[in-house]
């Protein structure tokens, strides 16, 4: 058999260093967890994973990371639709202000946002006069996770936003496309595929976060409990078993959930632009 | 030759990781010079700041050799856990007994390690007060005041922070003292302080934190010494201690690790490093870090530091730790129950 001619070089090489890398740093620690949990057996496996407060972690975990990473896609589009579109004073400073929920240990950004928004706080004290609170129910949780997962989004949006060529618009225009038309056409088809992206990693880092939501979740058991408190819980017991069994349904879910929007992504990119 | 960048690369990547290693590689005891390892919980800070210099000094004109002593600081539970998975700590000094328990269950310390030092190997006590507002506005004074309606109580999460488990232990104590042993009614009792706790925090820290810098809640239940030096270090004026009629004695335990002074060949001075806490130095020194000394001399001497509560031991009330932690602990454990519906 005569060897296949790659038009890139180094094929091998790369290939293998990224099977190993993702070995050495993903696949094998991944793996462990499996290992850990599967010394349970599958009835107290089942007995731990659908206790019910576990069970409303979970609810806790996905609902909040859910409602958070949409609220970032409809606010980090519009946040990115301003950088890219319009100039005004101050905006390389806004822009490198996006970035700064990933720099900031995450604990810091919770005990900020608690004290903010705590029913005497700066901003919680609005609210609470009429009568919403929010540090230590689940909008505060949702709040904190907005808080991390922001910058995913505009950074995904952005590029896509960034490499859009104005004569398309142009164009629609001079055929009569009104301005509505022409973002739900020409626009947002064009930059849904990056939304999408940047909702995935914005809900993934959602599911995971801990640090700043510990602190503005309240941790009440049955209410404002999140499935990764519940694995520190755990472990605090030298439950290492239970902790990671907890762990492998976060992670089967995430994925499924992940490989879903992958799909919708996809599905998009194919799609939508060949709508009509 | 295409692959030369690659490579080039890899050097690079693979030299920096030798030198990673390299950096964490550190030379072991030696003759002239020991290193000792303590890992322990957050708020004994302070204590070994000061503790560690004077047990140096010791050290160097008894023995002549060198010693330096590394702390690492964190919650006792995720402490322990790391000793497990092989911090080479060669003492740990952590909040609860149940917690190195748990490092003797892996083999790393030997068994009966509670009965090695004096006072089951706990050299400084301390017990669970009450944190309140300046002038004690609800007029908080004992265990009863909290579980009235218009309270709010902060205390962190017993499940989620070993520290946590005197605070409730210590309710559940008086609860027990007061309905004569009825657990059903020491339980209603518990239930209705736990229903006031606005916050659980997930660890002391975390607590301390919500009561004094946001201004939740009207009463912070807390270890002794967090609510004194909270006194001494924070908004001075603005915070009372209110000691409870009855409550429990904190026993910090320390322990040497046998398999890691074993291997790195530390005992001596890792054992004598703990004995170095019993001594009127080593007490003096906790009690000026507002740990109770267990030394009566240096106990009277500090007299007014501490105010004078009824303490019962966790074995009078509970058996053993590991009784408690079945029991009040564990999965479907009583506290689990307090919050079902």
């Amino acid at each position: 058999m005569k060897k296949k001619k790659n038009v890139l070089p180094g094929f091998g090489l790369s290939m293998g260093i990224t099977t190993l890398y993702l070995s050495l740093f993903i696949l094998i620690p991944l793996s462990m967890i499996f290992i850990e949990s599967s010394k349970l057996g599958w009835v107290d496996f089942w007995k731990v994973v659908t206790s019910e407060r576990v069970v409303h972690a979970y609810k806790i975990s996905f609902i909040t990371a859910f409602a958070a990473a949409l609220f970032n896609g409809v606010f980090g589009l519009l946040i990115a639709w301003v950088l890219v579109r319009y100039s005004f004073p101050g905006k390389r400073l806004i822009d490198g202000l996006i970035d700064l929920p990933f720099a900031l240990p995450t604990a810091v950004a919770g005990i900020a946002l608690t004290t903010l928004y705590a029913k005497d706080g700066w901003i919680g004290q609005w609210f609470s006069a009429i009568g919403i609170k929010i540090s230590f129910t689940p909008i505060g949780i949702t709040l904190a996770l907005m808080f991390i997962g922001l910058p995913f989004v505009v950074r995904m949006v952005q590029p896509v936003l960034e490499g859009l060529e104005r004569e398309v618009e142009e164009a629609a225009s001079s055929l009569g496309a009104t301005k509505g038309q022409i973002f739900r056409k020409i626009i947002f088809p064009e930059v849904l595929p990056a939304l999408l992206a940047g909702f995935s990693l914005a809900f993934a880092r959602g599911l995971g976060e801990y640090g700043s939501v510990v602190f503005i979740a309240g941790n009440m058991p049955m209410k404002t409990e999140i499935a990764p408190l519940m694995i520190m819980t755990k472990l605090e017991q030298f439950d290492y078993a239970g902790a990671t069994a907890i762990a492998v349904v976060m992670l089967v879910v995430s994925f499924i959930c992940l490989i879903f929007i992958n799909f919708l992504q996809k599905w998009s990119q194919k799609h939508v632009l060949q709508e009509e | 030759m295409k692959n030369r960048v690659l490579f080039k690369g890899l050097v690079v990547i693979f030299s920096t990781l030798i030198l990673l290693a390299a950096c964490a590689n550190k030379e072991a005891s030696t003759g002239d010079k020991v290193e000792i390892l303590n890992a322990s919980y957050d708020p004994t800070r302070e204590l070994y700041d000061e503790f560690n210099k004077e047990f140096a000094a010791y050290w160097q004109t008894e023995k002549g050799q060198k010693v330096v002593i590394k702390q690492s600081h964190g919650g006792s539970g995720s402490q322990a856990r790391s000793v497990i998975d092989g911090l080479d700590a060669d003492v740990v000094t952590l909040a609860l007994a149940y917690d190195i328990d748990a490092i003797a269950e892996k083999k790393l310390i030997d068994e009966g390690w509670i009965n090695r030092l004096e006072h089951n190997s706990a050299p400084y006590t301390s017990t669970i007060v009450f944190l309140v507002r300046k002038g004690n506005p609800k007029g908080i004074k004992d265990w009863d005041d909290l579980a009235k309606a218009d309270v709010s109580v902060i205390t962190p999460n017993p499940k989620a922070s070993g520290g946590a488990r005197w605070n409730y232990l210590a309710a559940w104590g008086y609860a027990l003292e007061k309905f004569g042993g009825d657990n059903t009614k020491a339980k209603e009792f518990i239930s209705s302080i736990y229903k006031n706790v606005e916050v659980l925090d997930s660890g002391a820290r975390g607590s301390t934190t919500t009561f004094v810098e946001k201004g939740i809640g009207d009463v912070l239940i807390t270890w002794e010494n967090e609510a004194l030096l909270a006194l001494k270090e924070m908004k001075k004026n603005e915070f009372e201690v209110v000691a409870p009629s009855i409550s429990i004695l904190a026993e910090p335990s320390v322990a040497v690790v046998d398999k890691n002074v074993d291997r790195k060949g530390t005992r001596e001075a890792a054992e004598a490093y703990l004995q170095f806490l019993y001594t009127d130095i080593g007490q003096e020194i906790a009690a000026k870090n507002y740990y109770r000394p267990r030394a009566e001399e240096i106990a009277a001497k500090y007299n007014s530091q501490f105010p004078e509560i009824k303490l019962f031991t966790i074995d009078e009330k509970f058996g053993s730790w590991q009784e408690a932690q079945e029991t009040h602990f564990s999965d479907g454990g009583v506290f689990d129950s307090i919050y079902e519906q």
